[in-house]
């Protein structure tokens, strides 16, 4: 009888320990993240205003000004990145997880996607830069200088292996009673890999491209020599463009205090454009969503 | 209406295990017929054969000829136009769980391409109806997904989802094992209205079951038919020891 409680009493503390743990972990996960971004808000909230979204950049010296071009490059070059990395992505990862499970191919793809992500940024850009800015073939658009288009290629083929696993890892989660249950009523396969398995992977699928498209958003390092900025509004893919992180990395660098101002302002406006983005799509893909759909 | 199903010579492999071994027998059109037997006999194996799903795992191996009316299904047809004329139910429900209960229904259809909304909401009320969940579903079709709902009524999603392409045959592997007893008592219900409609085969664990609905029972034992007559034979007066041995529960 002693000895049942003496062990319940362990047990009850040690449940409590490993609870206050669980929670003390947390903490510390979250509070760099709060802090960042409390110190982001403090720096960077008073330099915005109307002129911040509306105007481009004021010359060296002057105060004032805004990042309206490059919040639009931004807008642009992770518009194209996004179109590239996400239908590679997601098609490189069906092909893995219902195609090509087990054959040499899938190795090998699976190999070099996860190459691919720790392959470093700027490596990246190099790479882009030695594929489309460097080559001159007259007759072609988009090759032979910097670019908008350059920039998005670098920064969607950064997108390609994360989104591709992920896909990859959600597909094979869906249960195989449910591919059983298309096929059983006759569905050809690859009818029930996009009607079925897809979409029941979907919110896992959508949520991989996110982490994608968050992670070369604040990305540098591949725009310095392909996108490599513009100091005037710019949509042309065939033009170089301006991009938050890269406008954010010349002003940070500068001398002037209005700079490192609108330098905060934009890591800021980086950050909230990230979040919005999210959301929105998180907000569009759930809509027509069941009750009690899992 | 149903057809009857010839089997002749079935063999069946998963990898070099040899699962089926010489199959032969007559399964009548319009009547419920049983296939008991011990965990691992075969007798789901079988099942699969009807319908072409044993090929879906892709070491595994069939010879011999399966006739479904007047279609051989292994020589005459490809397995999705097999699986389109023998519909079958597994053994957990496995409803679209993106789905509304409408779409489920109506996905054998729609991902067949068939799209006339008035035609698919006859087929999905008809469905509904002939599965016994028509009044318990009828005001949330559109708006609850087929995973809200509970086991036996996703069971009974799932007969209407496999009644709803106007199948010939109906398999049913297990369909009641992992169900309770009430919802049990609907599929069996179930079974014995729907059998004047389609040619029912169904796996069952439970022998009971086995006697309530089906007309005719084959008892399944290592791979091999043991012995396939009616059920009131097979229960009452079984010709060969080992079916006897198994009924009255002395192994398995």
């Amino acid at each position: 009888m002693r000895g049942e409680s003496l062990k319940s009493k362990i047990r009850t503390i040690t449940d409590h320990a490993v609870t206050v743990l669980a929670v003390l972990a947390t903490v510390l996960v979250v509070t760099p993240l709060v802090v960042i971004f409390g110190y982001l808000v403090f720096k960077g909230a008073s330099s915005l205003n109307l002129a911040f979204f509306t105007e481009i950049p004021k010359p060296e010296g002057e105060i004032g000004g805004g990042m309206a071009n490059s919040i639009v490059g931004s807008g642009v070059l992770l518009g194209l990145s996004s179109l590239i990395g996400v239908p590679l992505g997601i098609g490189g990862g069906i092909f893995l997880a219902e195609f090509g499970r087990g054959t040499a191919l899938a190795n090998a793809i699976r190999f070099t996607a996860d190459v691919l992500n720790g392959v470093p940024s700027i490596v990246m850009g190099l790479a882009a830069y030695a594929l489309i800015v460097s080559p001159h073939v007259s007759f072609l658009p988009f090759l032979g200088h910097f670019s908008a288009f350059s920039g998005g290629v670098a920064l969607g083929i950064m997108m390609i292996p994360t989104v591709c696993r992920t896909t990859e890892e959600m597909l094979l989660m869906v249960p195989h009673a449910v591919r059983e249950a298309a096929l059983g009523l006759g569905v050809p396969n690859w009818r029930s890999v996009l009607s079925i398995t897809l979409k029941t992977a979907s919110p896992g699928i959508i949520t991989g491209c996110m982490l994608a498209f968050a992670r070369v958003a604040g990305e540098t390092a591949p725009l310095l020599f392909t996108a490599l900025g513009n100091s005037f509004m710019s949509t042309s893919l065939n033009q170089p463009i301006e991009a938050l992180p890269l406008q954010i990395y010349v002003y940070a660098l500068s001398p002037y205090d209005d700079q490192h101002r609108l330098a905060w302002a934009g890591a800021l406006v980086l950050i909230l454009l990230i979040v919005v983005a999210v959301s929105l799509v998180r907000y569009v893909t759930s809509r027509g969503v069941l009750k009690g759909a899992s | 209406m149903g057809v009857g199903i010839e089997v002749n010579n079935l063999n069946a492999w998963y990898g070099t295990n040899h699962t089926l071994q010489d199959i032969t027998l007559n399964i009548p059109a319009n009547h419920a017929t049983a296939l008991i037997g011990p965990s691992g006999c075969g007798k789901s194996t079988f099942v699969r054969c009807l319908n072409r799903m044993h090929e879906t795992n892709p070491i595994a191996r069939v010879t011999g000829s399966v006739r479904v009316g007047d279609l051989d299904i292994y020589n005459d047809a490809k397995p999705v136009q097999v699986r389109r004329r023998i519909g079958m139910v597994f053994q957990r429900p496995n409803p679209f769980p993106t789905m509304s209960i409408y779409d489920n229904v109506a996905s054998g259809l729609k991902l067949n391409g068939y799209s006339n909304r008035r035609v698919l909401d006859d087929i999905v009320e008809k469905s509904l109806k002939n599965s016994a969940l028509w009044d318990e579903v009828k005001d949330d079709l559109k708006k609850k997904s087929g995973a809200s709902l509970s086991g036996g009524q996703q069971q009974r999603l799932c007969i209407a989802r496999a009644l709803a392409v106007d199948p010939e045959v109906l398999l049913m592997d297990e369909p009641a094992s992992a169900l309770d007893p009430v919802s049990t008592s609907k599929i069996e219900d179930l079974i014995f209205q729907l059998k004047s409609q389609y040619t029912i085969v169904i796996v069952t664990h439970n022998m009971q079951q086995a006697a309530r609905v089906a007309e005719k029972t084959g008892f399944f034992l290592n791979g091999r038919m043991v012995e396939f007559d009616s059920t009131h034979k097979i229960f009452t007066n079984p010709s060969d020891k080992r079916t006897e041995d198994y009924i009255t529960g002395r192994f398995g």
